[in-house]
């Protein structure tokens, strides 16, 4: 059991290694010129203007948001789902009405208009 | 155990023994065979890309009738190792105001992310990086780290293009989260676990008939999960410049080309694990060289599907994509959850009693699955064609036309 889990820790060292050490090493290899035109932030030759942080649509938030509300909630039927063999008709059907919350979340926020893109 | 049936736990073992042989203990040991196992399948992932890297561009090329690459080695084979070190040689460009820490660690935690799947990923019965027991959560949590990747990259680039290509990974790819973790239930209830090899194990009959539908939602969102055409909206060219990586250049840029490929092939793995059975065929068991044989050609079938898409279709506008996702795949996804549970408790009842041949018993239950998935299936088209024809109302009164403006009378006398 925990042997399966050292195998993880190792494989993220190798795996943070795998990408960062050729970068670290094209930064040594690459030549290094920078000027002030050069590392302007791109903006199809324009200098930018304003904060970058601009103000930016809710829906992006909302729909954030949905995904946060199905996402904490979807987690908790995957020890239901791997119990199957050990739960009753009664312990199934309640795992059901806990997806049929979820249903009726969603036509909520059908009905509200959370879903439409505006 | 022969070195041919099984090479790559042989060599496990021939080095364990070695290794005991010049007096270590047995915790040194066990560390060091899994620092080298996880070096063999992070080297084995990061190889994989840089061939299929040229199998794309040429499968790309035949499709559009081209030649794709051609010059260097038979066929341009090679193609890929003169521009990863025409890449090496080029400088990084970091762009004023950009937030530093976060900037420089999006490319190496968007190639980190997809390879950590790799980590439970079966080859063979016996081959299998570490089989943790909850195998799909982890599958789940370390995928959802790719997104983070993008959010990072868009928002310390101090890019309004890289900005705008952050907030559109937001709705999407976070979006589509939903519906593959639904999907990702339908096995994990079929097989009554977590830990993808024993689910791989459990695939008497591929639950790609036993559950078609969710195979089709966890590949379709798994698909937007990768961000490639035609759900390439974050860094969409004639829109964003290239998104979140507008500023990137050199080797950083080259992680993200990296990590996306890489992305491409673990979920058609992925696909072929969960859903086609992943090392399963004859002979695999006794054998499991055979297995990685089988693996290989079904995950480079679903890998020819997955660029065979990209290449065909044009990209999708935001709205119908995201009406795609909340409208359509994550309902069905929940409707097919409550009839899988349902049928698999009614099926767990009825199968016993009947008496049945044991070798029978998998394919009965895949039948009914399949006919319940298919009424869905009829179902739900059948009630899109009804919103379809009632959806085609004009709404509103029509919009005003330009009209070109009468001349002014002075002009004319």
């Amino acid at each position: 059991m925990l042997n399966d889990w050292l195998f993880i820790g190792l494989f993220l060292l190798i795996v943070a290694l795998f990408p960062g050490a050729p970068i670290i090493l094209a930064g040594l290899l690459g030549p290094r010129r920078p000027n002030p035109a050069k590392s302007q932030v791109y903006e199809c030759g324009m200098e930018t203007v304003g904060e970058t942080w601009v103000q930016f649509r809710i829906q992006y938030f909302i729909f954030a948001l949905t995904f946060l509300v199905f996402d904490v909630e979807l987690v908790f039927l995957f020890p239901w789902a791997v119990a199957f063999d050990s739960l009753d008709i009664w312990g199934v059907l309640s795992g059901v009405v806990f997806i049929l919350i979820l249903f009726i979340e969603l036509l909520a926020a059908w009905r509200k208009g959370v879903l439409e893109w505006v | 155990m022969g070195f041919l049936s099984d090479p790559i736990n042989f060599i496990a073992g021939w080095l364990e023994s070695i290794m005991l042989g010049f007096g270590w203990s047995e915790t040194i040991v066990t560390t060091v065979l899994k620092f080298l196992g996880a070096g063999a399948v992070g080297t084995f992932g990061f190889a994989l890309v840089i061939f299929t890297i040229w199998l794309e561009r040429k499968l790309y090329a035949r499709i559009q009738d081209r030649l794709g690459p051609n010059r260097v080695g038979p066929w341009g084979i090679f193609q890929t190792f003169p521009d990863m070190i025409k890449i090496f040689t080029k400088e990084y460009i970091t762009p004023d105001g950009a937030d530093k820490v976060i900037y420089n660690l999006a490319p190496i935690i968007s190639v980190s992310a997809v390879l950590l799947i790799w980590a439970v990923i079966p080859f063979a019965p016996t081959v299998i990086g570490t089989d943790v027991n909850v195998g799909v959560l982890y599958v789940v949590a370390v995928g959802a780290m790719g997104t983070l990747s993008i959010i990072m990259a868009g928002f310390s680039s101090n890019n309004k293009y890289a900005m705008l290509g952050a907030f559109r990974a937001v709705a999407q790819m976070v979006s589509y989260e939903v519906p593959m973790v639904l999907a990702l239930l339908v096995p994990v209830l079929l097989g009554r676990t977590m830990g993808i090899n024993s689910l791989v194990a459990s695939q008497e009959v591929w639950y790609i008939v036993v559950a078609p539908i969710a195979a089709f939602i966890f590949f379709t969102s798994s698909m937007a999960e990768t961000g490639r055409a035609p759900f390439d909206l974050l860094e969409a060219e004639s829109e964003l410049v290239a998104g979140y990586q507008t500023e990137y250049s050199g080797l950083k840029f080259g992680m993200f080309y990296v990590g996306e490929f890489l992305h491409a092939f673990t979920i058609s793995a992925l696909t072929a694990t969960l859903f086609l059975g992943g090392w399963r065929g004859p002979g695999s068991e006794t054998f499991p060289i055979l297995g990685i044989v089988y693996f290989f050609i079904k995950t480079f079938l679903m890998y020819f599907v997955v660029a065979w898409i990209r290449i065909s279709l044009p990209r999708l506008r935001i709205d119908q994509m995201l009406n795609f996702n909340w409208k359509f795949l994550t309902p069905l996804a929940l409707v097919l959850l409550i009839a899988t549970a349902l049928l698999e408790k009614v099926l767990g009842m009825v199968l016993p009693g009947l008496n049945l041949v044991e070798t029978a018993v998998p394919w009965v239950r895949a039948a009914a699955h399949l006919v319940v998935n298919l009424l869905l299936l009829w179902g739900v088209f059948s009630a899109l064609r009804g919103y379809q024809v009632k959806g085609r109302k004009i709404v509103g009164n029509p919009r005003p036309v330009a009209v070109a403006p009468e001349p002014p009378a002075s002009v004319i006398s």
